[in-house]
């Protein structure tokens, strides 16, 4: 059935406003789009790491979630899916659950390529019926902005400030999503909140029903450790999938597709330029920052390319 | 009808669990608790239990998978010793805040440093605090007869709390020694079956766990778990007295042996006990008014009936089967002296930490420790409150293996 985002938007809202997120973050757009790719007639439980999301969405005593919702600690959301995994399978067999639920888990970077990256790997090398989805916003956000292993280079954190001998974070980001596929998960794609959300609605409802572990990661920006306002969130994603810092593509099977090539490839100094951590890259002296960052990123798509072929 | 076998401490438990036949089993070996989940692995292999067997990463994850089934709707257990109770640490208070009654075995070994893999209690003790109930067992049979009363404790609706069944790594989770059995159908009747008010996968009602719990609602929280615990008091009891109807095993919070007129008297734990028996039995033989309380309910603490038991004794040894590091004594001295704190005639009170790492206990030295409690009686000198028994002087060159 093809997709409508009219039709999509038109369902019962799973995630419900009145979340204490920012304006302008992506978490809260991730989720709306998360649940709206769970069929209207099947239930789900979302397992959530420690996280702004987590302090914001489900605060004492209200909850912005409709389905059922679990929280215990930063490193082991997939772990608790694991644990709801086998117990949905359990008591499928013994007739105590009717309904059909659709497991899943959700974390920010910290949650998901750091801290709780062993969590990870354990669950999807297990082979769990679940979904992770990484609402990456390339930073520890909830304790205010230090860098991950999924801040890119230069960028500024709170961690990696700028200064006399610093110009930024020293290490690329890590490729999680590589990672992952080499688990031989049956599904994994990189996404991000564009447009009319085909892109992520489509991938998030393969992910959902594709049985066994499935990984989506999606870029999903943060106004104040990306230091931007509000309303340039649009533009800032699609500036980040243009420059192809953040390719969009998906691996089924082992089988890599790009699912977006830009039409023209833009300078990765467009995507800095929107953003406040990578403004001292644009002090004079720093220009090899943006040179390096080019190279990195170019380097990181003709893999892709290659892969995808 | 009862069966009579001979078994080790952690055949045991598995034992009990494949009768129980919980829901989902998340496991990771540590030494000396791994053949439990070995044991029950072959339990699955063999078709013998409907349960999920979760083989995960770490104790981290195989507990965080217990709290996402038991909050799922089902029964979850786990088992592991050590660094492994440890590092489930965070998970542990997760588990008991959230109210789910996971089941825990623990076959206590002391923690590193240096790495030892024998027993003592410095594992469970560092999780005093945790929020789980904690039951302590002198053989393999209490380890037994404890796992098959944890699941009805935990799920009691105004407990609603983890539990810790405890037993003494290799002395009981190895050595075999004979136990009375129940029968399968016998243990499921008694056990029941597992039916949580909310779960997230309940028809009728989502299900939203692990809040976030700001300062108007925090406190109200960690005071109805205190209350669940204090509750936890009447339901090990309650369990405890169904358990004795239908199998005919009694259990209380502590064992007295020989405590009716006793004069001076020893509080331990697990199977220390068996040792220090002998040594009462002794002096008792010698017409010594000696005695001994062994304290099978750490979690939640039994102080009034504690200090009830010792009213009459003059001098009481605790004996600390781990070391806390406080300079003025171990967990259950501390718990212990201050049960006893508002007694009119308190008896005098010393702390002797011993048997740690696997470190011996003898009859000679539970003797040895009577004969100090008596001195204190006979002087009215405490002498050091604060004690270690059982180690050599390296100093004086009482050095191992000749060196």
């Amino acid at each position: 059935m093809a997709y409508d985002l009219k039709k999509a938007l038109s369902c019962p809202e799973r995630f419900a406003p009145g979340h204490r997120l920012c304006a302008g973050c992506g978490a809260g757009i991730t989720c709306r789009a998360m649940m709206r790719a769970v069929d209207p007639g099947d239930r789900a439980v979302i397992c959530n790491a420690t996280s702004c999301l987590e302090v914001s969405s489900f605060q004492y005593p209200f909850t912005a979630w409709e389905d059922s919702y679990i929280h215990s600690a930063f490193e082991n959301a997939s772990a608790v899916a694991s644990g709801v995994e086998a117990a949905y399978k359990v008591m499928k067999k013994k007739g105590k659950v009717r309904d059909t639920f659709k497991i899943l888990a959700i974390g920010g970077d910290g949650g998901t390529y750091d801290i709780g990256f062993q969590s990870l790997s354990g669950a999807m090398e297990r082979g769990h019926d679940f979904t992770y989805f990484c609402y990456d916003n390339n930073a520890y956000m909830n304790t205010g902005t230090q860098r991950s292993s999924a801040t890119p280079r230069f960028a500024s954190a709170t961690t990696t400030p700028p200064g006399t001998e610093s110009v930024g974070k020293k290490q690329n980001q890590k490729d999680l999503t590589k990672i992952v596929v080499a688990h031989g998960v049956p599904y994994a794609a990189q996404t991000t909140l564009l447009g009319n959300f085909r892109d992520f609605h489509e991938k998030a409802r393969r992910a959902i029903y594709t049985e066994g572990p499935a990984f989506v990661n999606v870029l999903s920006p943060c106004p104040r450790g990306w230091q931007y306002p509000a309303e340039r969130l649009p533009e800032i994603l699609k500036m980040a999938v243009d420059t192809c810092v953040w390719p969009l593509y998906e691996v089924v099977e082992g089988e890599w597709h790009l699912t977006y090539e830009p039409r023209k490839k833009l300078p990765v100094e467009e995507f800095m330029r929107l953003q406040g951590r990578f403004r001292h890259c644009f002090k004079p002296g720093n220009e090899w920052t943006i040179e390096e960052a080019q190279k990195y990123v170019d380097k990181k798509w003709e893999e892709l390319l290659k892969l995808c072929r | 009808m009862s069966i009579r076998d001979r078994l080790s401490g952690n055949e045991a438990i598995a034992t009990a669990m494949r009768q129980i036949n919980p829901d989902v089993f998340a496991m990771f070996p540590i030494t000396p608790s791994t053949e439990i989940p070995q044991y029950f692995a072959q339990y699955v292999a063999d078709g013998r239990v409907d349960t999920e067997f979760i083989t995960v990463e770490s104790e981290h994850s195989s507990l965080s998978a217990c709290v996402g089934a038991e909050a799922a709707g089902c029964r979850a257990v786990t088992a592991t010793s050590s660094a492994g109770l440890s590092y489930m640490n965070e998970v542990l208070y997760c588990a008991a805040s959230a109210r789910l009654p996971i089941v825990l075995a623990v076959a206590c070994r002391a923690l590193t440093g240096p790495i030892n893999i024998n027993h003592d209690y410095s594992d469970s003790m560092a999780e005093r605090d945790s929020g789980f109930i904690q039951i302590y067992a002198e053989n393999n049979q209490e380890a037994y007869d404890n796992y098959l009363q944890a699941h009805r404790i935990g799920e009691t609706p105004d407990v609603r709390l983890p539990v810790m069944i405890c037993e003494d790594g290799f002395i009981t989770s190895h050595a075999l020694e004979n136990i009375e059995l129940e029968e399968d159908e016998a243990v499921r009747a008694f056990v029941g079956e597992y039916r949580p008010e909310n779960y997230l996968l309940k028809h009728e009602n989502p299900l939203a766990v692990g809040p976030y719990g700001t300062s108007p609602y925090y406190m109200e929280a960690r005071v109805a778990q205190a209350e669940a615990m204090k509750n936890a008091k009447r339901a090990i009891l309650e369990v405890a007295a169904d358990f004795e109807r239908t199998f005919g095993r009694k259990y209380g919070f502590f064992e007295e042996y020989r405590m009716e007129d006793a004069e001076v008297a020893m509080v331990l734990m697990g199977s220390s006990a068996g040792t220090a028996k002998a040594a009462v039995d002794e002096l008792r033989h010698q017409g010594e008014k000696v005695g001994l309380v062994k304290v099978r309910v750490f979690r939640p603490f039994p102080g009034e009936e504690l200090a009830a038991a010792m009213k009459g004794c003059r001098a009481v040894a605790v004996l600390d089967k781990s070391e806390g590091f406080s300079a003025c004594g171990g967990p259950l001295f501390a718990e212990t002296a201050a049960a006893c704190i508002n007694m009119d005639a308190r008896p005098k009170m010393i702390d002797i930490v011993y048997g740690l790492g696997g470190r011996d206990f003898t009859v000679d030295q539970a003797m040895d420790v009577f004969a100090r409690l008596r001195r204190i009686v006979r002087t009215g000198e405490t002498g050091p409150v604060y004690s270690h028994m059982g180690q050599r002087d390296l100093r004086k060159g009482d050095m191992p293996y000749g060196l």
